[in-house]
């Protein structure tokens, strides 16, 4: 079960560091196999049996129009496999969601090349800064160096906050004043990591609302500048998506899809008891795949994200 | 890709007209659209059940079954119902005998720390002298955030570092302002989450220990189905006595508030419009009603346009909207205008009626660079005479027009299209389908 969340096993990683790695996934991991739906149970599936499924669907933000989907797609292969009992229509929808999501799998961060720049993005308080510094304990892990670019520098107190992550992870915090230009903290970062051959700049931008047309613009001209100070860099660009979020997520994934490309997720505040439902919305309809999750307030609270975990999450009754 | 609900009713019902009156199933049918327009406004599930049964119940009596514009009238009745659980914008209730205590609480990120801040100038533009105290010892960097909107706001913030224990520093800010002669306390806490046994207790003693008036929630309009949970666990925890709704400046429709409230009671006393310390309003009702049905909060986009053009040009183009006197040339304005405050379909889905409109034009435009250079090309092309009145542009003109423009006399039909039914909406607009709310700038 342990090995359900993906995760590369790398000499680097110390057993005592694997068991934190387990700590942190293993909240969103409990009682996800035995809780299954006690719906399913029942020998015969009835209308109810999906009704009430579909409300579980709802009920973890999955949304209306994607979860009456999914569930007309499991009744249809529950038909055509002449699938009777409960255990088999059970792994049908599972295997069914799974299927949507696509492939869990995409070129691992941490083998990514020297002088990969990474645009952390999102709305206020979904949890930029904290997941900057998870990433970088994460990617330290791997032996690979982190400059950190302190591109938030309109919210007060901003910058102290990522220099406070900065030291307990070590790492080198880039900042300019507080109201300086973004995009100036970035090319400075950038070109002081590229100097001294540091792996990776992350780069902690200011939460903005995907509506204001003129912070999406800031935005676009910090990803422009940052791959102007180092032509051969590759952006990558990570949204910060908060799991409590509803089906408001669809319209912001879009927005920053729109502006900087947004290459993959990091679900936030799974610790909760929200269950991020609408990130599969997020997948099905616009193919940004989540690539990390964030399961507290700690350093390590950090892991790849599984889909088949995911899934089974969903149907995890309170 | 939200619908607004009145405009699906009327879908269902311009299907159902000239039948006389309607059956149950009619009405059924009418629900499920309001359930599922609830739904993807992040009512919660259980609340979303409740609600329409109570609005089926009174669909069914005569009003609505025999009415000429049943699907109007259904709108009204879930209007009306939600007006009535979303209740009456609630004012502060501060103590008589200075000071009085405010403690905010909320999950992580919900914006506790501005909205301390917001409160804080409100209070002291009501002529209170307002002290703030840093009890967040927990996130990196939470205090500092707090003294430093304090510094600049002139408002004394209490602080004593992290190492000290929010209880009593609560304690002690609450001397701090007796000796100052404060008369509102703002208690700034960490966010936590409502299954964190550790962090709840601490709440809990925080309140035992200095009785605040006002236990504000602060709530993120993001929210999702999991809103009443959390909120259920705080009100259990502390007696809340009020919430603020955050980040109402986006584009979320903010049913998890709808959800609060019906499941805790606790009235809404303020919502969050922006990052400034200023964007601190009155609940308005109405406003996020309107927004929950999805059928446009007219007076948001309104706000989206000043933040970008001057009044002036705001009331220009609210005049043109509504007197529908608007030519190619307007168009093009608007177009650069509209691009210049966001995405032209975001817009669009905040004006009622709006949203059927464009389906019928097929699809909004897509207003990105590329399309309105070549829109610009395609006007600027044109006569003087033809820009004022499109309706003399003939076969030969538009020959002309897309030789000189570089684009297919298809781009150019397809223009004065969609320029055609922007007008006709423009019409409607004016005709009083669709009214503009009190206060519209302009009236
Ligand atoms: N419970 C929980 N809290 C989180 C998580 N990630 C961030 N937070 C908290 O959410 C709040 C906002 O985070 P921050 O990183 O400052 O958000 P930003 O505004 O997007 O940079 C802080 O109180 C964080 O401690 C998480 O995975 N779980
Ligand atoms: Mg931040």
């Amino acid at each position: 079960m342990k090995n359900l969340f993906r995760r590369r096993s790398t000499p680097e990683v110390t057993e005592e560091e694997r068991e934190q790695i387990d700590h942190a996934v293993q909240k969103t991991k409990d009682g996800v196999f035995n809780r299954i739906s006690d719906l399913f149970r029942e020998s015969v599936i009835t209308e109810d049996t999906w009704d009430e499924l579909e409300e579980l669907l709802i009920q973890a933000d999955v949304g209306p129009v994607t979860a009456s989907t999914l569930v007309e797609s499991a009744r249809k292969d529950v038909e055509r496999e002449e699938l009777h009992t409960s255990v088999e229509a059970e792994t049908a929808l599972r295997r069914h969601m799974v299927e949507v999501l696509g492939s869990d799998e995409h070129e691992p961060l941490e083998d990514m090349e020297t002088g990969t720049v990474i645009l952390m993005v999102g709305v206020n308080g979904s949890g930029k800064t904290t997941s900057t510094a998870k990433l970088t304990h994460y990617l330290q892990r791997y032996d690979r160096s982190v400059y950190l670019a302190a591109a938030d520098t309109f919210r007060a107190a901003a910058i102290d906050q990522l220099r406070i992550w900065g030291e307990r992870v070590k790492a080198r915090v880039v900042a300019h004043q507080q109201d300086a230009d973004p995009s100036a903290v970035v090319f400075d970062a950038v070109k002081a990591a590229q100097q001294r051959g540091v792996d990776f700049v992350i780069v902690d931008t200011a939460g903005r609302l995907h509506t204001k047309f003129n912070l999406m613009e800031e935005l676009q001209k910090i990803k422009r500048v940052a791959q102007k100070s180092n032509p051969d860099a590759r952006v990558v660009s990570l949204l910060v998506l908060d799991a409590t979020t509803g089906q408001n997520a669809i319209l912001q994934a879009k927005s920053f899809l729109q502006t900087v490309d947004v290459d993959g997720i990091i679900l936030s505040k799974l610790d909760g008891t929200a269950k991020g439902g609408v990130a599969f919305s997020v997948y099905n309809e616009l193919k940004v795949p989540i690539w990390y999750i964030g399961t507290g307030e700690k350093i390590d609270d950090f892991a790849p994200f599984n889909h088949l975990e995911f899934v089974n999450a969903l149907f995890e009754t309170r | 890709m939200f619908e607004a609900l009145s405009d699906r009713l009327n879908d269902i019902f311009t299907g159902l007209r000239g039948k006389g009156t309607l059956t149950e199933r009619d009405v059924d049918t009418a629900m499920r659209e309001i359930r599922l327009s609830l739904l993807e406004a992040d009512v919660n599930f259980k609340v979303v059940k409740s609600f329409v049964a109570r609005v089926k119940e009174r669909c069914i009596g005569a009003e609505v079954m025999q009415s000429l514009t049943p699907g109007q009238q259904v709108v009204k009745v879930v209007h009306e119902e939600l007006l009535a659980t979303l209740g009456e914008a609630a004012r502060l209730e501060l103590s008589n005998t200075p000071p009085s205590i405010i403690l905010l609480a909320g999950l992580q990120g919900s914006g506790k720390t501005t909205t301390a801040a917001k409160l804080a100038l409100a209070l002291r533009k009501q002529g209170h002298h307002p002290l703030m105290a840093a009890l967040d010892v927990y996130r990196p960097a939470a205090i500092d955030q707090l003294i430093s909107l304090g510094k600049q706001l002139n408002i004394p913030v209490y602080s004593e570092g992290s190492k000290a224990d929010p209880v009593q520093i609560a304690a002690n800010a609450v001397q701090e302002a007796r000796k100052n002669a404060n008369t509102v306390v703002i208690l700034d806490t960490a966010g936590r989450l409502h299954i964190d046994e550790a962090m709840m207790t601490e709440l809990q003693h925080i309140e035992q220990r200095v009785k605040p008036h006002e236990v504000l929630l602060v709530a993120d309009a993001m929210t999702g189905q999991d809103a009443v949970h959390a909120a259920e666990e705080f009100h259990r925890a502390v007696s809340i006595t009020g919430m603020i709704l955050t980040k109402m400046d986006g584009d979320a429709r903010g049913g998890a508030a709808l959800s609060i409230r019906q499941v805790t009671g606790v009235p809404i006393k303020y919502m969050g419009t922006g990052e400034k310390t200023d964007a601190l309003e009155v609940f308005h009702p109405d406003r996020l009603a309107q927004r929950i049905l999805g059928m446009g909060d007219v007076l948001s986009l309104i706000e989206k346009a000043q933040e970008q053009i001057s009044e002036d040009d705001a009331k220009k183009l609210e005049k043109k909207m509504r007197t529908a006197t608007f030519n190619l040339d307007d168009f093009l304005n608007q177009m650069r205008q509209i691009r210049k405050m966001g995405p032209l379909t975001q817009l669009v889905e905040l004006i009622p009626g709006m949203r059927g409109a464009m389906k019928q034009m097929g699809g909004a435009p897509d207003m990105n660079d590329k399309e309105v250079k070549r829109i610009e090309a395609i006007i600027t092309s044109m006569t003087r005479q033809e820009r004022q009145n499109p309706s003399i542009i003939d076969g030969s003109r538009r020959r002309r027009i897309a030789k000189g423009s570089g684009t297919t006399v298809q781009d150019v039909n397809q223009l004065l299209n969609q320029f055609k039914e922007m007008q006709k909406m423009m019409k409607q607009l004016t005709s009083g389908k669709m009214r503009l709310p009190k206060g519209f700038p302009g009236k």
